[in-house]
């Protein structure tokens, strides 16, 4: 095509104090990248639509009174970003220790990864509710573990139209205490779930897992993993 | 009691899109009490809806219910106003008497009880929310006696206003709604019609300094203006009269008394914006005011004063009713669109904002019910008219909310500028008790302490001590109120009514509440936690929600830190 030779607009920004130019819409997020400034991030996916949900990647923008999501905002000429000063590093860390004390993060490499970068203090929060759900185990193919999700909504994304046009899933409740669910949380099998697996490839924590690898975690035989996986008989936990 | 077949419900509207979600699952949620899988089935067919989407909303919003209630449920607030006045007591006499616990239906399936957030009847504290199966909802405050409740006799409330009473206020005694002929004529719009361009519309009300009403303080002329120019079609207006800040009641006030004032004020929006359709989001929690702006509308389209031509002109304008279901956040522009397309009610990012991606991700203004309001005598008397009330920078006269241990709370009309001070010890008719602590802006504020209060009621009067006057509510606390406990329900309130979008809020509303729950035993280091979560949330949240969520505990903490120890 003929427009694709007309030269891309580019756009020349300050990230911790180091000049950068990227492409007119590439996001914070990208440009940090260029100069291997790694923003760290959690519901942040490729391949589905950013929300600027988990604010751990949020940093301070021309001193601005809100931080704002690195992930989503586009660049522009001459802003001024800080990746990691006091502001930023105290949100991220208390998001963090807040995280932590709400969901189990045990299957989570990545989420660890960034919970030992910010040497956070997995105690911070004494006394406080957890998110705790029981196994969900009701198809052949994948098992749910609510207590490990930390509300991405990449599952819900994949389902819906980021790429499956499957509609299963949803959000139950609200606040603090919002999960993903089915229609009147109805087991898998009745919902219009097709299986296609995308949620569970999506899914940063051990919430959403394939059975056979869930069966071998808990040693299961050959014949025990055979017998659960292709007759989708159901288990009620 | 009679009860309209689903089938009957579902073929109003047939044909309709999503955004008929939300009237048809009221219209379900009224008759059957809840909103059963199967009708949720139902309502997926006719509005071609994916099911779990359904679900997804219903279980969002506080009013709607996937179980059974009783064929009457009450709720009773628990907000601070309310809580002050003996609310607590009286949902426990309530549930004693019915021998269940908040939550919880009779097992005869007569009553349900619970408790609710702020219902806007703050005046009139302790306030209750009546929902009766087949018939609708009505309010029903001062509540006098918890059996009062149960022998259905209805005490109907009656407004409490004063002060200058120019703009807002004028032509009504607070006893009931203003009629059509009482009102008369849309003057300011025939004007508008018959003497200027949608742009002088705009202008003049910029001219005027007028800023928005519910908060923010936007120049209303700009954002008119804005929309106006914004390139694609259709333009949109929508009222927010989703007012649910705890302690701010005058949008319920000026709807319930002055509704052809709001209309008035809607049609030159939507003339200065180039939209030729409206709507009003009003909270389920009104239910009078409600019925004052339908019974008012049908007025105004029989005097050709809304509809097609209106006053036999080119311009043509529909206004329709959006009763939105039990959601605080859907005050917040952004939720409130997803919440009219019969979505969950969680924010947007923004930008894009709502001048050119609003309400079906078209130009929409979205004005609040005051701002709207003072437009019509800005349009008929001019700019000039507006300005000699309050100060440059604040323009105009201003309504009030204030409640709590004053002797006379209600809505009161002031010019902006007169002392906190003045507003309190004359127009309230002074504090009952000794002072202890003025909540301004509501539970999204900051506290004052009683040297503070000369501080003049003005937009920037107030942000020089590191206050707001937000939308205008003031909670007034003597020295017999427990400040932790009002901390205390105003954490519960942000948990309660956080959407759960994004990780701040949806993680420090809970904490900042657990936190305050224990502050009577305070672990070391919670004022530390506080602290931090304070600073995250209002610093790293989604949307103005989480933004102010710590707001007044913040303010609180500061000028009495020994409300929780470190």
């Amino acid at each position: 095509m003929e427009n694709n030779t007309e030269p891309v607009k580019t756009i020349t920004l300050t990230i911790d104090d180091l000049p950068v130019t990227v492409p007119e819409g590439t996001t914070i997020l990208d440009a940090a990248q260029t100069i291997d400034h790694a923003i760290p991030a959690i519901c942040y996916h490729d391949a589905t639509t950013a929300n600027g949900l988990c604010r751990v990647c949020v940093v301070d923008v021309n001193g601005g009174r809100l931080l704002q999501p690195a992930c989503i905002l586009p660049c522009q000429d001459g802003m001024v970003v800080q990746t990691r000063n006091e502001r930023v590093e105290r949100s991220r860390r208390t998001i963090l220790e807040m995280l932590n004390s709400a969901v189990d993060l045990a299957q989570a490499p990545t989420v660890q990864t960034l919970l030992d970068d910010y040497q956070i203090d997995r105690g911070r929060f004494p006394g406080s509710e957890r998110r705790e759900h029981v196994l969900l185990d009701d198809n052949p193919f994948y098992v749910r573990d609510y207590s490990q999700c930390l509300l991405c909504w990449r599952c819900v994304q994949v389902c819906a139209d980021d790429a499956q046009y499957t509609f299963a899933l949803t959000w139950g409740d609200r606040g603090f205490h919002t999960h993903i669910s089915t229609a009147f949380q109805v087991d898998m099998p009745e919902s219009s779930c097709v299986f296609c697996g995308q949620c569970v490839g999506v899914c940063p924590t051990g919430a959403l897992k394939p059975k056979i690898e869930f069966g071998l975690e808990h040693g299961w035989s050959l014949e025990q993993i055979r017998e659960n996986t292709r007759r989708g008989r159901k288990r009620k936990p | 009691m009679v009860t309209a077949p689903l089938e009957d419900i579902l073929s109003k509207y047939e044909g309709r899109a999503r955004d008929a979600l939300l009237p048809v699952l009221w219209d379900i949620q009224t008759a059957y009490g809840y909103i059963s899988p199967d009708a949720a089935r139902a309502v997926s067919h006719l509005l071609r809806i994916p099911a779990a989407d359904i679900y997804g909303v219903i279980s969002f919003y506080s009013l709607f219910s996937d179980q059974p209630t009783g064929e009457t449920v009450i709720q009773v607030c628990t907000d601070p106003a309310c809580g002050l006045a003996g609310s607590d007591e009286i949902l426990r006499e309530l549930c004693a008497e019915l021998s269940i616990d908040p939550g919880d239906m009779t097992p005869d399936g007569r009553w349900t009880v619970r408790a609710t957030t702020c219902l806007g009847l703050c005046e009139h504290a302790p306030a209750a929310l009546i929902n009766r199966r087949g018939s609708g909802a009505f309010s029903h405050a001062p509540i006098t006696h918890s059996v009062d409740l149960l022998n259905g006799t209805e005490k109907p409330h009656q407004g409490i206003l004063g002060g200058q009473t120019n703009i807002f206020l004028s032509g009504t005694d607070g006893q009931r709604r203003q009629t059509l002929d009482e009102y008369g004529d849309y003057q300011g719009l025939r004007h508008a019609l018959n003497s200027l361009t949608p742009q002088q519309v705009s202008a003049e009300v910029e001219a005027s300094g007028l800023v928005g009403r519910g908060g923010a303080g936007f120049p209303t002329g700009m954002k008119w203006r804005f929309t106006w120019q914004a390139p694609f079609q259709p333009h949109y207006v929508v009222c927010n009269a989703d007012e649910s800040e705890p302690g701010t009641f005058k949008d319920r006030v000026l709807m319930e008394h002055r509704p052809h004032l709001l209309l008035e004020g809607i049609a030159l929006c939507a003339y200065a914006v180039g939209a030729q359709q409206a709507f009003i989001f009003i909270r389920g929690e009104y239910p009078e005011a409600e019925q004052c702006l339908r019974d008012a509308i049908r007025e105004a389209e029989s005097a050709g004063l809304i509809g097609d031509r209106v006053m036999e002109t080119d311009f043509s304008l529909h206004i329709e009713i959006r009763r939105g279901a039990g959601a605080y956040i859907c005050g917040e522009e952004t939720a409130l669109f997803e919440a009219i397309e019969g979505k969950r009610g969680f924010p947007r990012i923004k930008p894009p904002f709502p001048t050119t991606h609003g309400v079906f991700h078209k130009p929409t203004s979205i004005n609040n019910v005051e701002t709207l309001c003072a437009a019509p005598g800005i349009v008929l008397h001019g700019a000039e008219w507006f300005r000699p009330w309050g100060t440059i920078k604040s323009v105009g006269l201003k309504l009030v909310s204030v409640s709590g241990h004053v002797n006379r709370p209600g809505v009161y009309e002031i010019p902006f500028g007169i002392s906190l001070r003045a507003l309190l010890e004359t127009h309230c008719r002074g504090v009952r008790g000794t002072l202890q602590a003025v909540l301004m802006g509501g539970a999204a504020g900051t506290f004052l302490t009683p040297d503070e209060i000369d501080v003049p009621l003005t937009y920037e009067g107030l942000q020089a001590i590191g206050s707001t006057l937000g939308s205008g509510a003031v909670m007034v606390f003597n020295d017999t109120a427990d400040l932790r406990d009002v901390l205390r329900r105003l954490a519960r309130f942000f948990a309660h009514e956080s959407c759960g979008k994004c990780f701040p809020c949806q993680l420090g509303t809970q904490r900042q509440m657990e936190i305050l729950e224990r502050s009577d035993h305070a672990l070391p280091g919670d004022r530390d936690r506080l602290s931090d979560i304070g600073f995250t949330m209002t610093q790293a949240s989604l949307c103005g929600l989480g933004q102010t969520a710590a707001a007044a505990v913040l303010s609180a903490l500061q000028k009495w830190p020994g409300l929780v120890e470190a």
